[in-house]
């Protein structure tokens, strides 16, 4: 018999608060998306332990999409980064403390 | 429900799989260099790769390897070293006082609160499923065809929208990763 979902589950919500732990915690800008993806990461353990679970292949394809929109997100936040370090040569959050450019 | 014999193997490969996934997770938490940070990044994608596949989820878990830790950190990387980021750039210095206890404090409390839900609700939420062309998960090569027909039938209009996001996103990047130039014309004046 497998592991029960129980463990699976706490584990992925104890991943889920180092990833949160680090988001807000750290200060660059690259290693709070690092931190994204760690959360996104454990809710994608929690859908496939659902699916094991429920045996419904409806929780893999919503990992699925996740990773595509985790993809999506990366492109378009490091490009963000690059641009905002092209103007302060920092990754550091903490001197965005302004709305101009 | 512990006193219950679980087979051996599965809970080493659930062990082996937690300690990939803090030893990395913790990795991404503490290093300050952010290519040693991306590095235990990959080290945490492949134990959840590991515990998607002891949980039947064959081709996620190829998939988490391939597009994660191939493609996703490749491209920290890739910026990382573009920008030439070190960790020289962050000093050490906290201006929101007390912002680390805080931050510890909520998340503890946040995790704590979900374990405790989803132990009153008996770590289960929702009836399992009669749908999915009627039969439980499979493995192997049966969950790539399970997931494929999952796709490209009930979820086809999600998956049409996520290629045009992939689209929208790409076009989005180039843009503003671009380095503004001034125009031929305007250079010839």
């Amino acid at each position: 018999m497998n592991v029960p979902a129980a463990w699976y589950l706490v584990m992925a919500a104890l991943l889920f608060g180092v990833g949160t732990l680090g988001f807000l915690t750290r200060r660059s800008a690259i290693i709070m998306f690092m931190c994204i993806e760690l959360m996104l990461n454990a809710v994608n353990l929690t859908f496939v332990t659902f699916a094991r679970t429920l045996s419904d292949v409806g929780g893999q394809v919503s990992v699925f999409f996740v990773m595509v929109v985790a993809a999506a997100e990366v492109t378009v936040g490091l490009a963000i980064v690059v641009a905002v370090f092209r103007r302060r040569a920092s990754t550091s959050v903490d001197e965005l403390t302004e709305m101009k450019g | 429900m512990i006193a219950v014999a679980y087979a051996l193997p599965d809970i080493a490969v659930f062990v082996v799989s937690a300690l990939l996934i803090f030893g990395g997770a913790i990795g991404v938490l503490v290093y300050k260099n952010p290519v040693h940070a991306a590095l235990s990044l990959i080290l945490s994608l492949f134990g959840v790769a590991l515990a998607f596949l002891a949980q039947q989820a064959d081709f996620l878990a190829a998939i988490e390897i391939i597009v994660y830790a191939g493609a996703i950190v490749v491209l920290f990387l890739f910026v990382i070293m573009f920008l030439g980021v070190d960790h020289k750039n962050h000093p050490d210095s906290e201006p929101l006082v007390g912002q680390r206890p805080l931050a510890a404090a909520g998340v503890v409390l946040v995790i704590a609160g979900v374990i405790f839900l989803m132990a009153k609700s008996h770590w289960v939420t929702g009836v399992p499923s009669v749908s999915t062309s009627g039969h439980a998960l499979a493995k192997g090569s049966g969950n790539i065809r399970q997931i494929g027909d999952a796709v490209y039938t009930t979820y086809l209009v999600a998956f049409e929208v996520t290629a045009a996001l992939l689209i929208i996103s790409v076009v989005g990047a180039v843009n503003l990763a671009r380095k503004e130039r001034p125009r031929v014309g305007e250079e010839a004046q």
